[in-house]
């Protein structure tokens, strides 16, 4: 145990680097995401066993692999129910997903929706990069309308989806958006996201630059402002849905809505007698058993 | 002493309380029950029944014919008439307009009842059902006192009142009918005094406390008749049992959420019925990927698709044996019985951990549904075991440096510990892995691990069960089945054996993998082998040859939605397939 304990004490963001090469290509947003979400967790001093990092399947779902941590890279759309299954069996952890826009809005819309309305404490960090990625430049529900994609070579008709005004009207706790071009920026409001009890929000704007040549960097930051300054009043959910319904020409950062909810997982009659996986198999008993057999005769 | 009745009636008229509540009342009484919904898919309307069956011998299943029906409709009253026994009979309202010649050709007894007016001067006409039941039990000669105890445990929390009109409606039919129609009527129940007190469950509600026993402490599912009740059970006893129980947005989450806890560390399992199943099969080859240990319930239904709702087949098992895309290790169990199930409940659990890898179990409506009276001794404490296998407690990896997930195994099987210890930093990829679990496409790699996956199928097969063999070893007929057909098959086998013909049954509850091995009473025997199976094309015949090379001579296939009874059986052996081979 004491080696153990010396392992809490160096936490650094050095604590959460492995050998593994990152796929990304250069310039990828996806760096600056990994660099943020390391810093938010040295900043609340969660070591990488303590942690969960759940993904799905994309380019930025590959983040689990490039960070020493806990993780579990599931299938296309799905991290955020083997979410609520790491954190209802153990609540001790402190869990994460990260996934693309395609993952979380697309293929995962509806565990979004029930994400956001059931609040199970978990923290969803959207890499959203208006585009699928992985499988070479498809548009996605966020895609701008009019976005030329080899499945839209006539341009999008859809209208995008609005995941923050979704995600607020859905009942999410927290919503917040940062930009991978500003990890320190991202990793504050990471760190508030994890803090904050129920599910959380955070989407990601994040550039990517083999596929999305038009949300760009540049794109991004012209139009990008921090909504803080503005006064904004994050437990205003009128003024919030307002904020998360802007995009275009002005794109709101930082916290967008807050408010105070009960976890799911402390309401759970289940949790009562504490974590399922720090219980023994044959803690029902006997005596527990004989009296649920009773019951059937 | 082996009497069949049959309470019938509208949906929403009470049938299924009606039929659980006789069958408590006769179990109460010493007997041995088998009590069997058979209901549509809505909620009002359309004729529903339920089917009661009681002897002085251990029943494992339904009889066709029944003896005596308690109709609560005209069309309940006529509905059956094929399938009364001759010298049976049926209890309805006396005003209905009951075709009763048409009852008498079948030398069947019509026995006309003031049923509803008596439940109106009991206090509610609501109490039509108890009325029935408890005419039925007064036709039959059987004493009201163990039902009244039924009304009072049922209705106990809602007050005085409604107890007693409902024990008012169940007495006064109950001395009209045992006056009026009970001396003559031939076929009779009585009370065992002394017998032991048995348990009345059914096998979704069995599997539960078998999964529970063995420490499974996450359920998630999303309702799906007829697995629900699994979810419902545990979800009614959550806070007692520590379970955490989760009603998800659908089948897909459900899975993936028991993923999920048993990755952190739970015993997790999930449960549904076929459409649910289809939907959770990309998640089931990711827990199989990830060597995660789940077990996933398919209680069958009527399929394709939306299929049959509420009714029953056994059509999924070639889905279950072939669950994912991509070759994986999985096992598949099919408990035929409800203590089978029970165990099922606790051993998949087992299988998972020891294998690592997904376990589907194989239900169906029937036996899920269906009650059954089981010995005190069936379900034991002592008799449970939870095997973890290789996973590893706190206090070893304590001391264990260098922990890789996926370290290569000559078993398969690579120790797995939960996340949370600072030893075991870990992150599994549904992509292929090395030995730490990242991601690699490296063409040794993918070999070693594909192999060191897929060896668990070699060593599974060894805890594999191979099949039981009922009946005499010297057969000329062989009744090849498995899941829920094995109460049927067994007792058809008796009467065909009585009728001249000496028949057993080999009947397989371990489905994957399948062993080749047969037992050497089957091998050496040159008896006709004839499937029995609840699905239209075989699938479990063609499974079987593929595997045993033993070739079957023919088979019985009911894929109405409907349990094949031991009648169906024998009808079936002595119309076409005996004529056959
Ligand atoms: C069920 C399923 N459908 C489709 C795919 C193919 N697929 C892989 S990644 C992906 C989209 C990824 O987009 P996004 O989530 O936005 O992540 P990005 O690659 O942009 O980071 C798709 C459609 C899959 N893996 N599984
Ligand atoms: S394709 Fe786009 S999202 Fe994927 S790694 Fe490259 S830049 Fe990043």
């Amino acid at each position: 145990m004491s080696e153990a304990s010396a392992v809490m004490d160096r936490l650094s963001v050095k604590s959460y680097a492995n050998e593994q090469k990152p796929t990304w290509c250069p310039g990828c947003g996806d760096y600056g995401i990994m660099a943020a979400l390391k810093q938010a967790l040295v900043s609340l001093g969660i070591h990488p066993h303590q942690v969960a990092i759940v993904s799905g399947i994309g380019c930025g779902s590959k983040l689990p692999d490039y960070m020493h941590a806990n993780g579990y890279m599931g299938i296309h759309g799905r991290p955020l129910p083997i979410a609520a299954g790491i954190k209802l069996a153990n609540p001790d952890l402190t869990v994460i997903v990260t996934d693309g826009d395609g993952d979380a809005y697309g293929i995962g819309g509806n565990h979004f929706i029930h994400a956001a309305r059931r609040n199970i404490d978990i923290t969803h960090i959207v890499e959203n990069n208006q585009i699928y990625a992985l499988t070479k430049g498809q548009y996605s529900p966020t895609s701008d309308q009019g976005f030329r994609t080899t499945t839209s070579p006539w341009g999008v008709i859809e209208e995008p989806m609005k995941p923050l005004e979704l995600a607020i009207v859905a009942g999410a706790a927290f919503v917040a958006r940062g930009a991978a071009s500003e990890p320190k920026h991202l990793s504050e409001l990471i760190t508030e996201a994890v803090r904050h009890p129920g599910y959380s929000l955070v989407d990601v704007l994040q550039p990517c630059v083999s596929f999305n040549k038009v949300n760009t960097y540049e794109w991004y930051s012209e139009r990008t402002y921090r909504v803080a300054e503005t006064g904004h009043d994050p437990h205003n959910r009128e003024a919030a849905l307002a904020f998360a319904r802007e995009w275009g020409d002005r794109i709101p950062v930082g916290v967008i809505f807050k408010r105070q909810v009960t976890p799911f997982e402390r309401s759970l009659p289940g949790l009562v007698k504490g974590p399922v996986t720090a219980r023994s198999l044959d803690d029902l008993g006997r005596d527990t058993f004989e009296a649920l057999k009773k019951r059937h005769s | 002493m082996d009497v069949s009745i049959e309470v019938g009636g509208d949906a929403g008229q009470g049938v299924e309380s009606a039929g659980t509540g006789l069958s408590l009342a006769l179990a109460r009484g010493g007997l041995h029950v088998f009590g069997m919904a058979d209901y549509r898919s809505r909620i009002r309307g359309g004729r529903n029944f339920y089917q009661v069956r009681a002897s002085d011998r251990p029943v494992r299943c339904h009889s066709d014919p029944v003896h005596l029906v308690a109709a609560f409709t005209q069309d309940a009253a006529h509905a059956h008439v094929e399938n009364i026994a001759p010298g049976g009979g049926v209890v309805y309202d006396e005003q209905l307009p009951v075709d009763e010649t048409a009852l008498i050709r079948k030398g069947i007894r019509p026995m006309p009842m003031p049923l509803n007016r008596v439940a109106e001067e009991a206090g509610s006409k609501a109490t039509l059902n108890v009325a029935a039941v408890g005419a039925a039990l007064g036709v039959v000669g059987y004493p009201l006192h163990h039902f009244e105890r039924v009304i009072f445990e049922k209705f106990g929390r809602r007050g005085e009142h409604v107890v007693d009109i409902n024990l008012k409606a169940a007495r006064a039919s109950h001395d009209h009918a045992s006056s009026k129609y009970g001396p003559d009527f031939p076929f009779r129940l009585h009370e065992i005094t002394g017998a032991a007190s048995r348990m009345l469950i059914n096998g979704n509600q069995a599997l539960a406390l078998g999964a529970v026993a063995g420490g499974c402490r996450f359920i998630s599912a999303y309702p799906m008749t007829p697995a629900t009740t699994i979810l419902e059970w545990t979800a009614a006893r959550a806070g007692e049992l520590g379970i955490v129980t989760v009603h998800a947005e659908d089948e897909i989450a459900a899975v993936c959420m028991a993923a999920g806890a048993s990755f952190a560390g739970a015993r997790a399992m999930t449960a549904t019925s076929g459409g649910g199943f289809c939907l959770m099969t990309e998640a089931i080859g990711m827990a199989a990927m990830t060597e995660v240990p789940i077990v996933v319930v398919d209680v069958q239904r009527g399929g394709p698709s939306t299929g049959l709702p509420t009714r029953t087949e056994q059509a999924d098992l070639l889905l279950a044996i072939h669950p994912s895309h991509g070759d994986f290790p999985h096992i598949v169990l099919a408990p035929g019985t409800v203590e089978e199930c029970f165990e099922a409940g606790w051993r998949s659990f087992n299988l998972a951990e020891e294998y690592q890898c997904p376990v589907v179990v194989l239900s169906d409506a029937y036996l899920g549904g269906s009650l059954r009276t089981v010995g005190p001794a069936a379900f034991d404490w002592d008799s449970v075991v939870r095997d973890r296998g290789s996973f590893l407690p706190p206090e070893i990896l304590d001391s264990r440096e260098d922990y890789q997930r996926f370290a290569w195994e000559d078993s398969g099987v690579s120790p797995r510990a939960a996340i949370g210890h600072p030893r075991t930093v870990h992150a599994p990829s549904t992509d292929e892995h090395d030995e730490a679990g990242h991601i690699t496409e490296d063409v040794g790699v993918r070999r070693r691990m594909m192999e060191k996956r897929m060896r668990k199928m070699d060593t599974a097969l060894r805890d594999m069960r191979g099949p039981t063999l009922y009946g005499p070893a010297d057969a000329e007929l062989t009744l090849v089945c498995w899941g829920s057909v094995a109460g049927p098959a067994c007792e058809a086998a008796v009467t065909l054996s009585a009728r001249g013909t000496p028949t057993n049954v080999l009947h397989f509850s371990d489905v994957w993998p399948l062993s080749p091995d047969l037992p050497d009473e089957v091998t050496g025997s040159d008896a006709r082998f004839v499937a029995v199976e609840q699905n239209y094309s075989g699938q479990f015949a063609g499974v079987f040859e593929g595997t045993t090379g033993l070739e079957l001579d023919g088979a019985v296939l009911k894929y109405d939605g409907r349990q094949v009874s031991p009648r169906d059986i024998v009808e079936e052996l002595e119309r076409e397939v005996m004529q056959v081979v």
